[in-house]
């Protein structure tokens, strides 16, 4: 992918030239987050359901060992196979191994972020098994040949026009009228047979409750519940931190869930799976497996970052933040983008590569303020910075500066000269109350006008003053 | 005629106060420090300007170098912790020391229980004048419009919002236009600004927008640093708005240069 060969920097600079993207993501993330606002004003207790939201979460983590056992122990009571994978790796190859077992040749998929952090849709396609993306926006992304760049609208960064042009020369037999329900009547004609044919449905999990082994997903389209019941085989993956342990739990997350995601007070369908079909069922999976994925996840609990495992992916920390609406989705180069996905991105794909993405950040806090299961992201953000540091991995330049710094400024008297200094220099450059054209200020001239310093410093004038009186 | 603590018997002696002028004010706009004087003093404070203070080490400290922002963290604690209170006239340096140091010392308990116990004395300008001094700015006029940015240090680590509004309220002549998105960070983010400069040049491009559609005549914030950012970019797009700290507002000292204007 083209994507993966360009930096972060030039990722972000080909997006930042981009005005049609910039009007996709203003539209998705604008909408998005006046939609919650109104939801929040309608839901006083916010505070105390984030705080019961957070309680759970974190007794779950902290015992994790104690529902994990529970949940398969019940999973398998109900007839369900419950496979356990280390890795991305080996998450991927079970389930294509199960699509090969039940000898599928097309397999339908609801949209899960966990295929796609476990890379599903490529192993899929690897394995020469036709995949079929069910999702409305999936199925944008799978017709435009590229990633989800938002974890709840993974097509975001395409506008209604572009994707009505997609569809006119992709679909079989396309709208004729440029309205939202003929493009969606369009996806439907292309999708409606390929639903019924299926061998194999994949999908993943919002939730998965312990006490009775059943799993939980929520959808706006109904499509997991249409993809996931003609065929004889169902998968479900999930991250083992979507564990709760009960239904009442479950409820409980998903009222935050819903309201932050899309501002709605309940997602259009919420279905719990449990087991494959029964005698006197009248449809349902002849086979039911779930794939317990760690990939990562007892790391990050190992590693100071079990805040993190709290996350139920509703995406307003992406919504509300100052670089995601910058740069859309893809620029981030991972699974997932925005603050949350700047925290994840480096435990999947090392920070070595990813280190610009805690960094991209001007720590404004305000993706804490509005997440619901309120997880540090700043604090956890800076704790990868800590780490790049410790591990060499930032710019000798930046080191050097940094150092000198700490140098003069625990020594007053130094750091008084060296300031007294530097805003003469300053002034040498200033014209009309700006500095213009001074070496090391590029950075910020290119883009601002910078403020000329005083002709003194505040410490001389004040002691001047002092002195004086 | 303002009442302060001190004259309603709050404190029995004036309270001392260590102000922490900060490296931006110190070095680019001396006149910031010199209204939050007068403030911190028309308060009843009685104020000193340590000599030995320099930086918090909010650059280090968000740049992942941990051990240097420790290095100024002590620096800073051994530099005011003899004083009752430590101002400053800045969200982002004060949220530093209360939010962060802590942080940053964690592998010193001594040393991070000294800064907990600072960090419980340390104030932003505004919310010290409103909450501990309840003090109200006198006879201070000034007839224009402005706007107000919420810097997200103060906004979120401190809770600072409507203190400065309380404040510039008591201005007479001088009325609030609202800001559109006035809780959105501008894109400064200290190092971020440079490290990123073509995203943060994104940010701040929609906050002057943002300013100017506002229509007021000035736009006033808590934090030189924020101010900066969004003076240089209204000042560089040809904008008619003049920006303060809104220390010398308060302290009517706002008739000379804005920043970014020749002195």
């Amino acid at each position: 992918m083209q994507e993966a060969t360009l930096s972060f920097k030039a990722r972000a600079k080909e997006a930042l030239a981009d005005p049609t993207l910039k009007i996709a993501i203003d539209r998705t993330t604008g909408t998005a987050e006046r939609k919650r606002a109104v939801a929040m004003t309608q839901f006083p207790q916010f505070e105390a359901a984030r705080e019961r939201g957070k309680r759970i979460k974190d007794h779950v983590i902290a015992n994790l060992d104690h529902y994990l056992l529970e949940f398969e122990r019940n999973a398998i009571a109900s007839g369900a196979k419950v496979h356990w994978a280390r890795t991305a790796e080996e998450a991927s190859q079970i389930v294509v191994r199960l699509c090969k077992e039940a000898g599928a040749k097309r397999v339908t998929r609801v949209k899960s972020m966990l295929g796609e952090e476990i890379g599903l849709p490529h192993a899929l396609d690897e394995a020469g098994i036709e995949r079929v993306e069910t999702d409305l926006a999936e199925h944008i992304v799978q017709l435009g040949g590229d990633r989800p760049s938002h974890i709840v609208w993974p097509s975001m960064h395409r506008t209604r026009e572009q994707v009505s042009e997609m569809f006119k020369r992709l679909h079989r037999a396309p709208h004729q009228e440029e309205t939202i329900e003929a493009m969606v009547d369009s996806a439907r004609r292309e999708l409606r047979d390929k639903f019924l044919t299926a061998d194999v449905s994949i999908s993943g999990a919002n939730f998965l409750l312990a006490d009775t082994g059943a799993t939980c997903t929520v959808t706006n389209e109904g499509n997991a519940e249409l993809t996931t019941t003609p065929p004889r085989v169902h998968i479900v993956t999930a991250g083992i931190e979507k564990l709760v342990p009960s239904m009442g739990h479950a409820i409980a997350m998903l009222r935050l869930l819903v309201r932050s995601a899309t501002g709605a007070d309940v997602t259009q369908y919420t279905t719990f799976h449990c087991g494959p079909k029964q005698t006197g069922d009248r449809d349902g999976p002849e086979e039911f497996h779930i794939v317990l994925v760690d990939n990562g996840r007892t790391r990050m609990l190992r590693e100071g970052m079990k805040d993190m495992l709290r996350c139920i992916r509703c995406g307003a920390c992406m919504n509300h933040c100052v670089v995601f609406r910058q740069l859309g989705g893809h620029v981030y180069g991972g699974t997932y983008p925005g603050p949350m996905g700047a925290v994840l991105t480096p435990v999947f794909d090392g920070l070595e590569s990813s280190r610009d993405l805690p960094h991209a950040c001007t720590m404004n806090g305000k993706c804490q303020e509005v997440c619901p299961v309120a997880i540090p992201l700043p604090t956890l953000l800076r704790g990868w910075r800590d780490r790049s540091w410790r591990e060499g991995l930032e710019p000798a330049t930046v080191r050097f500066g940094l150092g000198i710094h700490t140098f003069v400024a625990s020594r007053p008297r130094l750091y008084r000269l060296g300031t007294a200094i530097a805003i003469r220099v300053m002034r040498l450059f200033s014209r009309g109350g700006l500095v213009k054209g001074m070496p090391g200020l590029g950075a910020w001239t290119a883009y601002r006008e910078f403020p000329a310093p005083a002709k003194r410093t505040f410490m001389e004038m004040y002691k001047d003053q002092e002195k004086g009186q | 005629m303002t009442t302060t603590l001190k004259q309603i018997g709050a404190f029995s002696s004036p309270p001392r106060v260590g102000l922490f002028v900060t490296c931006l004010v110190d070095a680019m706009r001396p006149s910031v420090g010199f209204a939050t004087l007068k403030l911190l003093r028309d308060a009843g404070c009685r104020v000193e300007v340590p000599d030995a203070q320099t930086c918090c080490g909010q650059p280090a400290f968000n740049s992942g170098d941990t051990a240097d922002a420790a290095v100024l963290a002590r620096h800073f604690i051994e530099t005011f912790e003899g004083y009752d209170y430590v101002v400053a006239p800045s969200g982002s340096c004060v949220g530093m020391t209360r939010a962060h140091y802590a942080e940053a010392l964690a592998d010193d308990p001594a040393w991070a229980e000294r800064a907990r116990r600072l960090g419980e004395r340390t104030y932003e300008l505004m919310s010290f004048l409103v909450d501990v001094m309840h003090f109200a700015p006198a006879d201070v006029k000034l007839d224009t419009s402005f706007t107000y940015h919420d810097s997200c240090s103060g906004l979120r680590e401190l809770g600072v919002h409507d203190q400065p509004r309380a404040l510039l309220d008591k201005v007479s002549g001088l009325t609030l236009k609202p800001l559109e998105g006035n809780d959105v960070c501008c894109g400064f983010g200290g190092t971020f600004c440079v490290k990123y400069p073509a995203i943060s040049n994104a940010v701040v491009g929609e906050k002057a927008d943002a300013i100017d559609r506002s229509g007021a005549s000035l736009l006033l914030g808590g934090d030189l640093g924020c101010l900066m950012n969004m003076a240089g970019k209204l000042k560089r797009k040809g904008s008619s708005v003049r920006s303060f700290h809104a220390a010398e507002v308060l302290a009517g000292m706002a008739g000379g240069p804005a920043i970014g204007e020749e002195r």
